[in-house]
Formats: structure tokens, C-alpha cells, sequence
């Protein structure tokens, strides 16, 4: 069926009972959806095992009727995957098994008695927190981008349209003109959310004013473009976006498309996506289906249409003009700006480039208005950020917060702390590109001029925390591996330069280092950033800018004391034994990779030292703390 | 007519003209590598940066390539400060450990005020020149002037990059002893500092 704007209003009423359900606000007739999670952590956890025997059991006590299965994209609240929501009640099951879901299914949906044994505890001696929106991890989010985030079937575009879908684009298309679009965008002080945080209203205008004309007089096509090709390591905001509801990216390309005056769109995704992809091609295929992608959508004058390219996974492709060099089919390499692509993008033609965070915000500021948005965050930044929150934190997941929140919020509010009761050392914001965080800086607000100023940046939303245990000159020159692998080598800079500081952190955490070798590190960095030609060389700095401003004693120790405070640097540890702890259980011994651990049975073992390889691993299996690194 | 000036002196202009055209037009020297005057221009070996400041932003200079950077009306632009200097130093010295033994790359640095045998270094330059390991011997700087010709002029495609970052090496598709090659020797041509050699066959 081609829609016509009054048929999402019905198509809405139609769905109501989804809406009543989901809102839990108006409970319809007893019944109840269960809302088992299928992103990509929780699918990797057996989720949709979990999802076969709910199906099975309800089945079983002939229950289909009451209570219907719904398979939505991530919940967020990845580190307790698989997750099953019972809806209207709000009931939050997690880490569930196949074996848990007969008694569950029993207990609660004939005996009216929730289990909780399988809810969420803060603590082992505390009582569980049966409501989902009570327990802390998502108390202090505040849901845009993912507003629909494990309450819709990413699958159905009925679902989707019935928690208020394509309302937004009904509305531009009928009620506002492309420029009270792009004012109403403007007003919202929307930024890109893909790192640089450009104000989008302003990208918009550039585009939609950009004139060029073709040979033969008439003026040329535009395009318009999602960047997806999310790459920092430990990130997955965007793919969790198109997995979890891949009709609000649709819908806020199409709004912008008709703004900027765009007949074609791209969506840049990575191929390591293949959930996403999955999800992505069926929800364009619904649409054309449903006359919002196509010729004359929803019975008015603008056409548009989205086709999907992989990437080949090239790090740098996340930078806008290698992405439209990828796309058109050249190497990926980036140009230098400007022209901007809102002048020459893609096939020379002007082109506006978002990422999916920034596209998924859009159709909420159209359908409640840009004060409303604006309402949102600090001064300079509006709105919402999505944050992959990893690493040594107990609540790892997907988090939305208000611009302004603190990192001490995000890591111990939201995050629930370190886990193990270890302390907590930095948070690295922005992947390679960004900075890391120190605990005195714990206080900074999550904006994109604070982060600046701290030497990190927003970035597209990756955010790992560390403990005692990470020796940050390792994490430095972990980063800087990674860009140095990842730079396309176009420029001298980026493509010699970070090789050369990759070279001085190896030497350093091998116990080669040299005086002086800091500030060779802190020059070096700065000219990089300062002469390469695009965003990967000007930030792949940094990581190591920012840890040895924050964290110099541990470069000193490293190159003064050849010492490695976070005993991770493997040239500069030793293990060893104690014999007061050893008991002889030979544990370390039968565990050893290379048999370099000698001790009869219930006699102290010893460690030859010139063989040993410092794996670790007979620290890992002693069970009587006797294994020693110095 | 559009207004420019360079290092204080004036120029009026028709554009499109990038900073690099411009200031030819008022014979000052800018230093090129990757940059030829009949191909696309690239801005990848960054030894062209100068300091330029625009009208829409009065009280921040940006380093830009001059050889893609479009001149703008109302634009201060500086080829020789300091921060030029350091930063052409930088690329010099990268370029200067890369191929150590090219007489282009060695005299280019003298000009510069790089000693190649490493006097009066800083703590960049003594480790660039002195310590920084050695990699296999060229003379190559990819700056991708044979590539690009082969593609532009002749269109012959018989030259491509391969890898990316460190690894990155000119050869030809598949390495492969290209077909399509005409042997014109514009990439001998071309290249800055004299790595590619033609062969009597």
C-alpha cells in the first residue's frame, strides 16, 4: 500500500493496543508483550534460545492469545544480557537461560507470582529491583535517539509507525516548508554526533544553498549521506541504533532529504554489521512497500530513495571525504577541505554527510519542536549523547544521557562503578582519536567544549573505562597502534609520524626508553596534529598527549625506574613464587604454556625466569595467592 | 576581483585560484613536492603549508595546503612564520629519515636549515636523523605524482598505491608488469626525486 499522510494515523489507531502495551498508559485487556532482546550481545548470549522456549511454554499453557513474543533490538543493558521486559507491568527478567523459562513462565504467568530470583539485584545481600525503569542503570538516561530502544520489533514497520513513526515526516512534508525544516533544526542546536559536532541545522542550509550547475543549464542533484561506518574500537552506539530501530534513521534521512532537496541517499555501513545490515534492508524494503521511500512519497511531490553500501572496514572511511571517495568507488583516501562536500561531495555534486546518532535525533526535534530539544543539556551543547560505556565497569551497556551529565555520573551512577572493588584510573572518550580522563577530572560535564578542554574530544560515543590495572602508557601506545595501522598513508605526517611515536612507546614500555623520550612524544604529537591533512592524523595524537599529561609519573617510571606501575608491561615485570602461600597443588605448574614452573606436589614451586614468558597464567589459576609480579 | 595578500603584498584575482597559483603570480616561492601544475592538485606531502587567516574567522590562522587551498577574498595568508618553519621542518625531517639518501630531500632540508647529518637538531630531529630506525632504502616519498599522471594524462592506469600507512608502495596493478603501460615515462617525468628510471628494452 502507497500511504497517503492521514493513513499513518490510521495505520497508528490500528496498532493502538502496541502503543498501550509498550507505554504501559491505558493497559489493554489483560494482555502482555514480552520483550526479549535480540542485539547483538544478548544474541551472542543465547537470547534467542531464551526466545524458542518462551515460545515453547507459552504454547504449552495455551497462553498465545494473552501474551504475544516480540523480538526487539538492544536493550542497552548489555552486561545482564539476555533480557526479556514483560510489558505493561515493566518487569525486567535478566540473565536468563533456556532452563529458567518453564518455572518462569509458570510463576509468573499462571501463578501471578514474578520470579525473582531472575530480576536485577544492586547487590548480592540486596533485595531485587523488579521495575526496570527503578534500577539505576537507566534511571538517569534520558532516551531520543533511542527512544525506542527495546520497546519496538525492529522488524515491523507497523510497530514502529504505531509508537508515533513517520509522524514527523508527515508533518514536514505536509505542515512546514524545506527552510522552516531546516530553521526548526537549527533552533534545536542539534551537532553531529559523529565526533566533530558541527551545528547540523548550519551543514543543512550549506547543502540546500550549495548551487551548482550542470552542463546544459539545469542545477545538479544533491545527495545526502549516514555515515555508519562505526569504527572506534569498543563503539557500538550506531550499530545498536539501525539493530534496535532502523526506521528512526530512515525517517530522519528522509526529513533531511527533503529539507536539503536530495533525490538520493547512501548509507555507509560497515559489512561486520550483519545484523544491522539485515535489519537496515528489510526496514527499506517496508518502506518503499509503504510509499515512504520511492517516487511521490506519501502522495506529495518529493521522491527520494536510499540505497545501502558496505564498507570494507577501513578506519579511515569514517572521515566524510574518504567515505564519498569509498562510495565512488576510488581508494579511500581524504581530501583535503575545502571545498566542503556541502559544495563538491559525492561525484562532485554537494552532498550532506550525518552520522546515524544525528540522523535519529531528527524526526523527535520535528514532531516536538525545537524549544524542547533545546530545553536539553548546556549552553553550547543540546540534546542527548549515546555512549557505548566498556571496560572496568560493572553496568557495561549502551547508555543515553543529557548533555551536561558528569563522567562520575556515567561511570558510578549509571555504570555502578569498578567492578572487584578496584579504583578507578581514567575513561577514554572519542576511541583513538579522543583523550583519556583522569579521576580529577571526574566532575567534567559531558559537552563538547569541556571535553576539549580536558585533551579528548566527544567523539562518535565510545567510552572504556580503566582500573589500577591499566598501565596507561600501554593504553597509549595501544591507540596509536591502532591509527598508525588504520592511517591510509596519503599524508607524510600521519603516515610517518604516528609510526615513529609508535616506535618511542614500544621502546618505552620495553624498558628501552630514554630520557627526554616524554617531551620527544609531547613535540612530535603536536606537530602531527597540527600538518596532517585529515581528522584521523589531527587526533591520533591524543591518546598519548592526554596520558602523559595526566599520567607522566608512569611514563617516568617506566622510562626512569624501567618499571611498569600497572605491572602490565611484560618486558618490565617478573613472576615469581612465594613460597609462604605455595601449598604444591601444581596447578600452575600443569597450566604453564611452556613447562617452565618446576616443584614437586605439596612442595613450593619455582619459576625458571630465563624460559618464563609472562603470560600470566599461573597467576591467573593460583588459587592461594602465592604468584608474585614484580 | 577578489583581493589576496601574501606575506604583505597584494594581489587581485579572478577566481577559482588556489594560495599556491597566487602567489606565483607574486614570485614568492612556496616550496612543493606532490604538487604539479598540470594534475589535480593533492595536498598530501604537506611541505606547501602556509598560515592562512579568512574574513570569516579574523582572529584564527589555520595551516592550510597551498596547493589546494583556494584563495578567498580578504585572506591574510603568511608563508614564512614560525609555525610555517617548525612545521615544514617537521615534514622535511619525516621525508629526510624516509630517504635519507636523496639528494632532493637533502638539499630541500639545507634549504630549510636542517642539517642532514644532524647538527643543530632539536629533539625531533635527533631522533628523526639519529636513532629513529632505518626501514628498507628508498628513495620513494609517496607523494603519488606517478600515479596520479599515469591516470590524468595518459590515462593509462598503470600505476597504483597499495597498502596504507607505513606499508603503503607504489606498483603497478597486481603487481604485474602492467599492460596497459605505454612507457611514456611521464612517472620518471614526474617524480620529484628521481626514483623511477626508464629502461631501454
Amino acid at each position: 500500500m502507497k500511504c497517503k499522510p492521514e493513513d499513518i494515523q490510521s495505520i497508528r489507531d490500528k496498532y493502538a493496543s502496541v502503543s498501550a502495551i509498550r507505554s504501559g498508559e491505558g493497559v489493554a485487556e489483560n494482555k502482555i508483550d514480552l520483550l526479549v532482546c535480540a542485539g547483538t550481545g544478548c544474541v551472542s548470549n543465547h537470547s534467542l534460545k531464551v526466545k524458542a522456549s518462551l515460545t515453547a511454554e507459552i504454547q504449552k499453557h495455551n497462553l498465545q492469545d494473552r501474551i504475544r513474543i516480540v523480538t526487539t533490538g538492544c536493550n542497552g543493558f548489555c552486561a545482564n544480557g539476555p533480557i526479556v521486559v514483560v510489558k505493561p507491568d515493566d518487569i525486567f527478567y535478566q540473565l536468563l537461560a533456556p532452563e529458567d523459562i518453564p518455572h518462569l513462565v509458570e510463576e509468573h504467568f499462571l501463578n501471578g507470582r514474578p520470579v525473582e530470583k531472575l530480576m536485577y539485584r544492586p547487590g548480592e545481600d540486596e533485595p531485587p529491583i523488579p521495575k526496570m525503569a527503578s534500577i539505576p542503570f537507566f534511571g538517569k538516561q534520558q532516551l531520543i535517539a533511542l527512544a525506542n530502544r527495546g520497546i519496538v520489533d525492529p522488524e515491523s514497520i507497523e510497530e514502529y509507525i504505531a509508537l508515533g513513526g513517520y509522524q514527523a515526516l508527515a508533518k514536514a512534508l505536509t505542515e512546514m516548508s524545506r527552510e522552516q525544516v531546516i530553521e526548526e533544526i537549527k533552533a534545536s542546536g542539534l551537532r553531529g554526533r559523529g565526533g566533530a559536532g558541527f551545528p547540523t541545522g548550519k551543514k543543512w542550509e550549506f547543502c540546500k544553498n550549495a548551487k551548482v550547475v550542470e552542463e546544459g543549464g539545469s542545477d545538479s542533484d544533491k545527495y545526502i549521506i549516514c555515515n555508519a561506518d562505526e569504527g572506534d574500537p569498543g563503539a557500538f552506539m550506531d550499530r545498536s541504533i539501525v539493530e534496535s530501530d532502523p526506521h528512526a534513521l530512515l525517517e530522519g534521512m528522509l526529513i533531511g532529504a527533503y529539507a536539503i532537496g536530495a533525490s538520493h541517499g547512501f548509507i555507509y555501513i560497515r559489512a561486520e554489521y550483519p545484523l544491522a545490515l539485515e535489519r537496515l534492508t528489510q526496514a527499506l524494503e517496508q518502506a518503499r512497500e509503504y510509499g515512504l521511500l520511492g517516487e511521490q512519497i506519501l502522495g506529495t511531490e518529493f521522491s527520494f530513495d536510499i540505497t545501502v553500501s558496505k564498507g570494507a572496514g577501513a578506519f579511515v572511511c569514517g572521515e566524510e571525504t574518504s567515505l564519498i571517495g569509498s562510495l565512488e568507488g576510488k581508494l579511500p583516501e581524504p581530501r583535503v577541505r575545502p571545498p566542503y562536500p556541502a559544495q563538491s561531495g559525492y561525484m562532485g555534486k554537494p552532498t550532506n554527510i550525518n552520522n546515524v546518532e544525528t540522523w535519529a535525533n531528527v524526526p523527535h526535534i520535528i514532531n516536538r519542536g525545537a524549544e524542547w530539544f533545546s530545553s536539553i543539556g548546556t549552553d553550547t551543547s543540546k540534546g542527548t549523547k549515546v555512549f557505548s560505556l566498556v571496560g572496568k565497569v560493572n553496568n557495561t551497556g549502551l547508555v543515553e544521557v543529557p548533555m551536561g551529565i558528569t563522567m562520575r555520573e556515567i561511570v558510578f551512577d549509571i555504570g555502578g562503578g569498578i567492578p572487584g572493588g578496584k579504583k578507578f584510573k581514567a575513561v577514554q572518550t572519542g576511541g583513538p582519536s579522543g583523550g583519556c580522563i583522569p579521576e580529577s577530572l571526574l566532575d567534567t560535564p559531558v559537552d563538547y567544549e569541556s571535553l576539549i578542554q580536558a585533551g579528548s574530544i566527544m567523539g562518535s560515543g565510545g567510552m572504556i573505562v580503566m582500573d589500577q590495572d591499566n598501565c596507561m602508557v600501554e593504553v597509549a601506545r595501544y591507540f596509536i597502534s591502532f591509527t598508525q595501522e588504520e592511517s591510509c598513508g596519503k599524508c607524510s605526517p600521519c603516515r610517518e609520524g604516528t609510526w615513529h611515536m609508535l616506535n618511542i612507546l614500544e621502546d618505552i614500555t620495553t624498558g628501552r626508553g630514554r630520557e627526554g623520550d616524554i617531551e620527544l612524544l609531547e613535540k612530535m604529537g603536536q606537530h602531527i596534529k597540527e600538518t596532517a591533512l585529515c581528522g584521523l592524523g589531527n587526533t591520533a595524537p591524543n591518546p598519548v598527549l592526554t596520558t602523559i599529561r595526566y599520567f607522566r609519573d608512569e611514563y617516568e617510571a617506566h622510562i626512569r625506574d624501567k618499571r611498569c606501575p600497572a605491572k602490565v608491561c611484560k618486558a618490565l615485570i617478573t613472576y615469581s613464587i612465594d613460597p609462604v602461600n605455595c601449598t604444591g597443588c601444581t596447578a600452575c605448574a600443569k597450566n604453564c604454556p611452556v613447562a617452565c614452573i618446576s616443584g614437586e606436589r605439596k612442595q613450593t614451586h619455582v619459576i625458571d625466569q630465563d624460559r618464563c614468558i609472562k603470560c600470566g597464567m599461573c597467576y591467573s589459576v593460583c588459587n592461594f595467592d602465592a604468584v608474585r609480579i614484580e | 576581483m577578489a583581493r589576496i595578500s601574501i606575506d604583505g603584498k597584494n594581489l587581485e584575482f579572478e577566481q577559482p585560484l588556489t594560495i599556491l597559483e597566487a602567489a606565483k603570480k607574486l614570485q614568492i616561492k612556496i616550496p612543493t613536492l606532490c604538487y604539479n601544475e598540470h594534475l589535480v592538485p593533492y595536498g598530501g606531502c604537506r611541505i606547501c603549508l602556509v598560515e592562512a587567516t579568512t574574513q570569516t574567522a579574523p582572529g584564527r590562522s589555520r595551516l592550510v595546503p597551498a596547493c589546494t587551498a583556494p584563495a578567498e577574498d580578504g585572506m591574510v595568508v603568511t608563508t614564512d612564520s614560525q609555525r610555517v618553519q617548525d612545521s615544514r621542518r617537521f615534514i622535511i625531517e619525516l621525508l629526510l629519515s624516509r630517504c635519507p639518501e636523496s639528494q632532493v630531500i637533502r638539499d630541500m632540508a639545507a634549504e630549510m636549515g636542517v642539517d642532514p647529518d644532524g647538527q643543530n637538531l632539536d629533539v625531533v630531529g635527533q631522533y628523526l636523523l639519529k636513532r629513529a630506525p632505518r626501514r628498507e632504502a628508498t628513495n620513494c616519498i609517496l607523494c603519488g605524482l606517478c600515479v596520479r599522471v599515469c591516470q590524468q594524462i595518459p590515462e593509462r592506469y598503470a600505476l597504483s598505491l597499495k597498502e596504507r600507512g607505513i606499508h603503503r608502495k607504489v606498483t603497478p596493478p597486481f603487481e604485474k608488469v602492467a599492460e596497459s603501460c605505454i612507457g611514456c615515462g611521464s612517472c620518471a617525468y614526474v617524480c620529484p626525486t628521481k626514483t623511477i628510471t626508464i629502461e631501454e628494452a
